[in-house]
């Protein structure tokens, strides 16, 4: 893995800046699961080549430019006594020289970027799968038209298929950011952005709020599961057994008395009014994440918690406290009824 | 001073006097504030979400009927008095550079009365709005039309007191020839409220 | 080179009848006295911006840091973007201009002399309006670019957006008001000539600034009232619900926000093309060129707005003709870039602390150019945008540009100012230390960018791979503030010399060498003639030597304009009334037609008194 890095990085960022750039920052995945350079999906991976192409040119501006630079600070360093240097007052050749130079390395760079763009922009077909996402604050909302389900802050995708997202936001302009399969594209309450990917390798990736929203920007994390076909179609299908009403008995031992109390805490509370334990045709517009598969996911609050017992009580009695100016308020939970919801919010 | 003032003029690089130079710079940076309200008006045609609308009728969902709201025949009226007043501010500062003060202060008088009239006929096609229903948060129409015309409106209005304390100097024999560049900058303020206008009106009133 | 140290320091202020005491300043429309205050009360509030800086940098030192809280942090971000934009670098612009632009065209003042001191108490009052939101803990929150809707009163209820939304159109006066002032002062005042194309280049790019300043401020001031209304009256213009467009507001900021971005940037432009001939001892080369250069990149900043805005989304044509006119402008700064290296070369470079920064500013700007062009192409902007790359980015060009150029000029004229040399030694400590510091904290930026690591998180978690970058980050950080605290204490140290500065003390080409230093009031005791670029190099050449130490002459005789007061009164009706407005439902309408009513009595006694 490492070698196959460095053998990438070399090939990419020639030379020195290499070096530096491993030493300062490596590539790996492992240390930088959030990395955009390392491309897993077609669409990041266009904005690579296109990033590569102009960091080619920009280090060999830089070289040849700062060089000069240098050498002209130590060639013409003046001593005490020197006469007063030849006063020229410039040269039309050599400014019409550093006029076409650049602009024919800027065209070199403009002819992909151009063709890049009118690939990014392309309208996926009918094949794909369709997902929508919805921003909130602080949080993200992925719905899936095609099997009627909807989930929160962890989406699934199935690798080799193209998704089509399509985007908008509940309140203010969020950014969605996936960057090892995509980019980045804002979410608005008044109109719909689109971006695809095709995710091609697999795996738990990380993603985050790229514009600032609000005095939670900093915690408005997803992540992106991709799976293998089969897997993915696993998910859809159990999400699809998580419907109206959660059976008790499906989702907790029998006579689990602390999993009906939850039930009836999570009415009694007021969470019913901003949550849905619903993930097949739930309601739009909800204020708080949709909670149908919370227990099976990997983070609480959008990335703030790991997704423990001991963490989701805590949330559930002070949000306040662990992510202030949530929208989710401290509803004076006791400790034994934010174990109660504990155990009914571990439906999976 | 008068020989002070004019010596300095003669020193400027353009030749050119200090403030009408100033007066040209601050008209320029006033092209890109109409030019802003008069986007933002264009941006938001057609995208209130609820009548009045400026050309059509509108039926309210409780049933309430709506007429278009301009007309168009008052601010015509509007717009040729005002076009008119550019011409005698021409007037006034030819007399004022002649030292003629009768046609001075005729034509001056004739240019503050079609400003104030010009800005009487906005304050009474405002309130006229208001009671047909077009308030200031109405929608996106009544926001950005009361915005641009409102803020022309104040140009206007600061024109006419800038024109009308001329007017007084003038009224007592203090501006002579002289001193006709202070009415000159006036002037020039004037006519810039006035093409203004020229734009406004057609952008906002004709065009449907 | 003239040697002659003059060290009567009281001698020459009383016989040439130097007004002193605090009512001569609060009074005083002498565009040099103007100036001074300018760069304290500038330098104050960069000081203040880095403290803000400093703060931010600590609680990113760790992962899941609590040294502050969210909310808090908000308010430092924004108000660290804020003040080193709006209060720190244009007003430190604003004192080159207004100490430099009448020296070097042979004026004896600017056009309008009191309202030169009206922009300086407006730019002040406005100044302390935004910090005072910090006493009412409501400092701006939102960004310094304010996006909308996050900025309508229903995501934002509190003071915060009201600050900083009254506070900019406050500073937006002075700053047209300067820029009025300073486009009439360079197009019309010039020595006899002094052609457009003898200008020294500080004062070309200096207009090149006011122009963008006068076509660039009305477009925020518009945007700005607009929110004003959605905030104060109930409209709908950037409110989704209401059927208005939070995406109207991006456009409008940035056609204002690009150019803001030359004018930040290009005044620096001019300083280091003023530093680097003196000390090359030879011309700018290319002098021509560099003025269309600069022409060109005004021109064109005006036609690059949206690649602020590529992720918003707005189709593959609009992309392109953004991404194009961009890539552009790359070729303007590259000649100048070009034309500065042409200066050097061939000269015979004296390493004296302003030729410092000047280079150093020269290898700054080239790394922030170039990663311009690297988010200048959409799709791989996609990815970088909102990331530290940026920040990485805008740093290379704000502060290893813009305060690296102003930091040249604060060394190079700085005996011009105040009459005494800055200590040198400590200069090249300031240098070293500011270079040094300055890529550890900003040169990892464009790593932690590209490796998923968005502005604006008050934290972020462990396992990202932020951490070791961001300690490196908030080590150079305090490696910066060390190389201010070493300029403090050279200004200190040289505060307490006596006046020793020749007049000419770096053979410098420009007219403002010929006078004492510091300049008589009148500047000129007689007007020069112009003969030629470089003027003052002209002049030497013609006398085959070094001028001699020019006489401190009476200014008998010499016209200067009156002291006033109604400036500084205006400006306080100005601000008392924003200040009201924005409490108009607490205290009522007539406390906003009172303060209005100041604004017009001052602007009426300013009008009728006599100028002198």
């Amino acid at each position: 893995m490492l070698l196959r890095i460095v053998g990438r990085c070399s090939s990419r960022w020639t030379t020195a800046l290499c070096l530096l750039a491993l030493v300062l920052a490596g590539c790996g995945s492992e240390q930088y699961p959030q990395t955009t350079l390392l491309p897993r999906g077609d669409f990041a991976k266009i904005a690579d080549d296109l990033l590569d192409t102009t960091v080619r040119w920009a280090l060999l501006v830089f070289v040849l430019v700062e060089g000069v630079l240098l050498y002209a600070i130590f060639r013409f360093r003046g001593r005490p006594g020197d006469p007063e240097p030849h006063q020229t007052h410039g040269n039309t050749t050599v400014e019409i020289i550093w006029t076409v130079v650049p602009a024919l390395i800027l065209a070199a760079i403009a002819v992909p970027t151009v063709r890049a763009i009118f690939q990014t922009n392309a309208v996926p077909g009918k094949e794909a799968l369709t997902i929508e996402v919805v921003g909130h604050q602080w949080w993200w909302e992925f719905r899936y038209p095609e099997y009627n389900l909807t989930t929160a802050n962890e989406m699934h995708v199935p690798m080799g298929r193209m998704v089509s997202l399509r985007m908008g936001s509940n309140d203010v302009i969020h950014s969605f950011w996936v960057p090892q399969f995509a980019a980045k594209r804002d979410v608005f309450a008044n109109r719909e952005t689109r971006m695809w990917f095709t995710a091609q390798v697999e795996g738990d990736y990380p993603g985050q709020c790229a514009e600032f929203c609000g005095i939670q920007h900093g915690r408005m994390a997803h992540r992106i599961k991709a799976q293998k076909p089969e897997e993915f179609q696993a998910w859809v299908a159990h999400m699809q057994t998580l419907g109206a009403k959660p059976a008790a008995t499906a989702a907790a031992p029998a006579g689990n008395a602390k999993y009906t109390e939850g039930e009836k805490l999570f009415t009694a509370k007021g969470c019913i009014a901003c949550h849905s334990m619903v993930a097949v045709n739930s309601p739009k517009g909800m204020v708080g994440p949709n909670l149908a598969n919370v227990g099976a996911r990997s983070y609480l609050a959008a990335g703030t918690l790991k997704n423990t017992d001991e963490n989701l009580a805590r949330w559930i009695r002070d949000p306040q406290g662990i992510k202030k100016g949530v929208l989710m308020p401290n509803l004076g939970v006791t400790e034994a009824e934010a174990q109660a919801l504990v155990a009914y919010l571990r439906r999976k | 001073m008068t020989a002070h003032a004019h010596a300095a003029h003669l020193e400027t690089s353009t030749g050119l006097d200090n403030r009408k130079v100033a007066i040209w710079t601050f008209i320029g940076s006033e092209c890109m504030f109409f030019a802003t309200l008069i986007s933002n008006y264009l941006v938001n045609k057609g995208k209130s979400l609820v009548g009045p609308f400026p050309h059509e009728p509108w039926t309210s969902p409780a049933g309430q009927h709506f007429e278009p709201i301009f007309e168009i025949p008052l601010v015509t009226l509007g717009t040729a008095l005002l076009l008119f007043s550019s011409l005698f501010v021409v007037l006034a500062l030819s007399g004022a550079q002649r030292g003629s003060r009768k046609a001075l202060i005729g034509w001056l008088g004739a240019t503050i009365a079609c400003g104030v009239f010009f800005a009487g006929m906005q304050v009474y096609e405002f309130t006229h709005f208001v009671h047909r229903g077009l308030g200031f948060t109405t929608n996106l129409f009544g926001s950005s039309f009361y915005t641009l015309t409102g803020f022309h409106g104040t140009h206007v209005a600061i024109g006419v007191l800038w024109l009308a304390t001329l007017w007084v100097d003038a009224l007592r024999g203090k501006l002579p020839p002289a001193k006709s560049l202070n009415l000159e900058m006036a002037a020039l303020y004037w006519h810039f409220v006035d093409v203004v206008w020229i734009i406004i009106f057609p952008v906002v009133y004709l065009i449907q | 080179m003239a040697t002659r140290v003059l060290d009567q320091p009281h001698a020459h202020a009383a016989a040439h009848g130097e007004k002193t005491g605090l009512w001569s300043w609060i009074t005083t429309v002498d565009h040099k006295r103007i100036g001074v205050l300018y760069g304290a009360t500038a330098f104050i509030f960069f000081l203040m911006g880095g403290i803000e800086a400093l703060l931010l940098r600590i609680q990113l030192g760790s992962p899941e840091n609590t040294f502050l809280s969210p909310d808090l942090y908000n308010q430092l971000f924004t108000m660290h973007g804020t003040t080193m934009i709006f209060l720190a670098v244009m007003p430190l612009s604003a004192m080159f201009f207004n100490y430099l632009i009448p020296l070097q065209i042979g004026a004896r003042d600017v056009a309008f002399p009191r309202l030169n001191a009206f922009s300086y108490w407006v730019f002040l009052l406005g100044g302390l309006f935004l910090n005072a939101s910090f006493l009412f803990g409501a400092a701006p929150d939102q960004g310094w670019f304010g996006y909308a809707n996050l900025t309508s009163k229903q995501y934002s209820p509190g003071l915060n957006v009201d600050f900083w939304m009254l506070g900019l159109q406050i500073l937006g006066i002075a700053s047209l008001a300067a820029a009025v002032n300073f486009f009439v002062t360079i197009v019309n005042m010039r020595a006899p000539g002094m052609t457009l194309m003898r200008m020294p280049m500080f004062v070309w790019m200096s207009l090149i600034t006011q122009v963008l300043l006068l076509l660039a401020f009305p477009v925020i001031t518009v945007a700005l009232i607009l929110l004003m209304y959605d905030r104060f009256f109930g409209s709908a213009f950037f409110v989704p619900s209401g059927g208005g467009d939070p995406l109207l507001w991006q456009h409008l900021f940035w056609i204002f926000g690009h150019p803001e971005v030359y004018i930040l940037i290009l005044p620096a432009f001019g300083i280091v093309s003023e530093v680097l001939p003196v000390f090359s001892r030879k011309p700018l080369f290319g002098y021509a060129a560099m003025v269309f250069s600069g022409v060109f990149i005004a021109f064109l900043g005006f036609g690059v707005w949206s690649h602020h805005m590529f992720s918003t989304g707005m189709g593959p044509l609009a992309d392109t003709f953004f991404a194009l006119t961009t890539m552009l402008i790359a070729i303007p700064t590259g000649v100048k870039i070009f034309n500065w290296i042409g200066t050097m070369w061939g000269g015979s470079l004296q390493y004296r602390t302003p030729m410092l920064f000047a280079i150093g500013f020269i290898a700054m700007f080239i790394i922030g150019g170039l990663s311009g062009v690297m988010h200048s192409s959409p799709p791989a902007d996609l990815q970088q945008t909102d990331t530290y790359f940026v920040v990485a980015h805008f740093h290379y060009v704000l502060f290893g540009g813009s305060i690296f150029g102003l930091t040249a000029g604060a060394y190079y004229w700085w005996p011009k100012m105040f009459g005494r040399m800055l200590n040198e030694r400590l200069g090249q400590l300031h240098f070293w230390l500011m270079l040094i510091g300055f890529n550890l904290t900003f040169f990892p930026m464009h790593f932690v960018g590209l490796h998923g690591m968005p502005r604006r998180v008050y934290t972020y978690p462990e396992g990202l791979g932020f951490d070791l970058m961001n300690q490196i980050e908030t080590a150079g950080s305090f490696v910066l503030a060390l190389a201010f605290l070493v300029f403090l204490v050279n200004i200190f140290q040289t505060w307490r010399k006596p006046r020793n500065a020749p007049a000419d003390p770096w053979n410098g080409a420009t007219l403002e060498w010929a006078i004492p230093s510091p300049p008589p009031e009148f500047n000129f005791a007689e007007i020069p003639t112009v003969h030629g670029r470089d003027a003052l190099w002209e002049q030497k050449r013609q006398r085959g030597g070094p001028l001699p130490e020019p006489a401190r002459v009476s200014g008998a005789g010499i016209h200067m304009p009156n002291p006033s007061y109604w400036p500084l009164v205006t400006a306080v009706g100005i601000l008392a009334f924003f200040v009201t407005l924005m409490m108009l439902a607490k205290i009522g309408i007539w406390a906003v037609i009172a303060s209005f009513a100041l604004l017009l009595l001052g602007v009426y006694k300013w009008a009728y008194e006599p100028a002198g």
